[in-house]
């Protein structure tokens, strides 16, 4: 492990959830792929880290780049072909510890949507095809960068932590954008649960499979690997036994009822319109 | 016919709301609008935000027929809150998009057309708008595996955040000369990254690097076209017909990959730069 890690909790969890374990060669040092077992089988373990390296300036902080993007889809689509021939996939485990997207011209020029696009495609590729995507978010999941990284998985864990944030714009500009000072908008998190960064209020959305209390976050001790190990396997067998490929799983929660009640109208008038054509 | 009576005769497509786009695509006479206004489905996080909410809170779902067979059009309204995601109106689209894919497994070969005219996640409802667009975006490649999914960005709010992501999802993007596309707003970039690296206020700078025309001439859209109704229709018939691409835009990943490894990282990109890799294409 480099000084730097000490300070990447995604690199950190990583070494930790697959004991050290080899990174695959082929990858930049931003994207670091760690094949190892989970539950006893074959798991592909995804973290991006930062690179003070990186060819690309403003993507050297951990953030999700030009070059992040279309890795993570290499590094995704490379198990499907693997795994295309088998009936039991093997399992993906996005490590979450994002910052944020790149912000930069080049970034922009060179179509960054296009290389989130790919990261997301492939991530939700592999869940249809079967294989059993989990998300750890382990430090910041923001914005794109989460979007590319991770929210596409089959069931999101969560550790309980003041560190842990979830949004989708950083603070000083959701209040450029929204016209508000950045105090403004920490009063009105503290009312409305969507707007606010923490964990335990982005739980409140019912988009989180578990969320788990360890001990130390930052370099985590073996009773919390052990922890998180049981967590992700529970996981595993909790997607196995479901047949649905989709997001589903993540309705219901009374602070995210409007998700559910408006598929439920949808589906009701999508069927009398149907009817309605007589098709 | 003069240039003006040309202007004239044109029947803008940008000038019309969301829901007269829907119709206007849409076989006529086979459009019918679900969870319409009436419905009384809209945002329940902005009223206690002193915002306003809209009764379609912003998009509109377009049920009917396109050259004769099923399709649903999800069109955004640029107009209200800067055609935002929130988790109504996202829930609208993702919904809509499940239900057609749904339909795809049970031999009815519905189709889908996204007007992207958003600025991204409704920053009001900010983490449900982010779920939202993770859920459009798992919509999209649902249905892409049977149906070409369909994006058009006409002008003039663009297609930001999250929803440039779902848009780069997309089978087939079309623009006008008016359209932007792209991740990061200008005024995020500057304010995360500063003026020099990016002027908010410099339009001719913005449109020559993220611009319709410059997208298309760097093979990030398939279609560049006139800010015109019928020609917008005829384009969307087109690539309808072309049915699915042999291997979507973000499945290309060796392609991409091999024309990133050009790029000099080390100099600010030009707008001319970029289409001279990018010409080259993706197909690996």
């Amino acid at each position: 492990m480099s000084a730097l890690d000490h300070k990447s909790r995604g690199a950190a969890w990583l070494a930790a959830l697959t004991a050290n374990a080899a990174t695959a060669p082929s990858y930049p040092a931003s994207v670091r792929v760690v094949d190892a077992p989970l539950a006893g089988h074959n798991a592909r373990y995804i973290a991006v880290v930062p690179d003070p390296l990186n060819r690309f300036a403003r993507a050297r902080t951990g953030e999700v780049g030009l070059a992040e993007g279309w890795q993570l889809a290499q590094a995704v689509q490379e198990v499907m072909l693997l795994d295309r021939d088998v009936a039991v996939k093997r399992p993906i485990v996005a490590i979450i510890d994002v910052a944020s997207q790149a912000y930069g011209r080049l970034e922009e020029a060179y179509g960054i949507h296009q290389a989130l696009a790919g990261a997301a495609g492939a991530y939700a590729e592999a869940r249809l095809a079967g294989h059993p995507v989990i998300g750890l978010i382990v430090g910041k999941a923001m914005s794109g960068a989460f979007l590319a990284h991770g929210y596409q998985a089959n069931r999101l864990i969560a550790l309980d932590d003041p560190q842990v944030m979830v949004h989708a714009m950083g603070k000083a500009s959701a209040a450029r954008i929204t016209l508000r000072s950045v105090e403004a908008l920490e009063a009105l998190a503290v009312t409305v649960p969507p707007m606010a960064y923490d964990i335990r209020n982005y739980a409140s959305l019912g988009l989180l499979w578990q969320i788990l209390d360890v001990a130390q976050p930052d370099q985590p001790s073996s009773h919390d690997i052990a922890l998180v190990e049981q967590s992700l396997q529970a996981a595993l067998a909790d997607i196995r036994l479901d047949a649905e490929r989709g997001l589903a799983s993540r309705l219901g929660a009374p602070n995210r009822q409007a998700s559910q009640r408006v598929r439920e109208l949808l589906r009701q008038q999508w069927a009398e319109e149907r009817e309605g054509q007589g098709s | 016919m003069s240039t003006q009576e040309q202007l004239l005769e044109r029947d803008s497509f940008i000038e019309r709301s969301a829901r007269s786009r829907a119709r206007a695509l849409l076989d006529p006479g086979s459009m019918r609008e679900l969870l319409d206004p009436f419905c009384g489905i809209a945002s329940p996080w902005l009223p206690q935000q002193g915002v306003t909410a809209q009764a379609d809170d912003g998009v509109v779902v377009a049920k009917g027929l396109f050259d004769g067979q099923s399709t649903v059009v999800l069109a955004i309204e640029g107009a209200y809150q800067g055609g935002s995601m929130g988790e109504v109106g996202g829930a609208k689209i993702a919904g809509a998009l499940e239900l057609a894919a749904e339909d795809n497994r049970h031999g009815i070969p519905t189709r889908a057309v996204i007007l992207f005219e958003t600025g991204g996640v409704r920053l009001q409802e900010a983490n449900l708008g982010l779920a939202a667009i993770a859920d459009i975006q798992a919509a999209i490649v649902d249905l892409r595996r049977y149906q070409p999914v369909i994006g058009i960005s006409a002008g003039t709010v663009g297609c930001y955040g999250g929803m440039s992501i779902a848009a780069g999802l997309c089978s087939y993007l079309v623009v006008t000369r008016e359209a932007r596309l792209g991740l990061n707003g200008p005024a995020v970039i500057e304010q995360e990254a500063g003026l020099a690296e990016f002027n908010s206020r410099d339009k001719p700078f913005i449109w020559s690097l993220t611009g319709g025309e410059q997208r298309y001439h760097s093979h990030l859209v398939d279609a560049y076209v006139e800010d015109d109704t019928s020609q917008i229709r005829s384009t969307l018939a087109d690539l309808f017909q072309r049915g699915l691409p042999a291997r979507h835009r973000s499945a290309q990943v060796d392609g991409f990959l091999a024309r990133l490894a050009e790029v000099d990282a080390k100099v600010q990109a030009a707008p001319e730069t970029v289409r001279s890799i990018y010409s080259k294409g993706f197909s690996a």
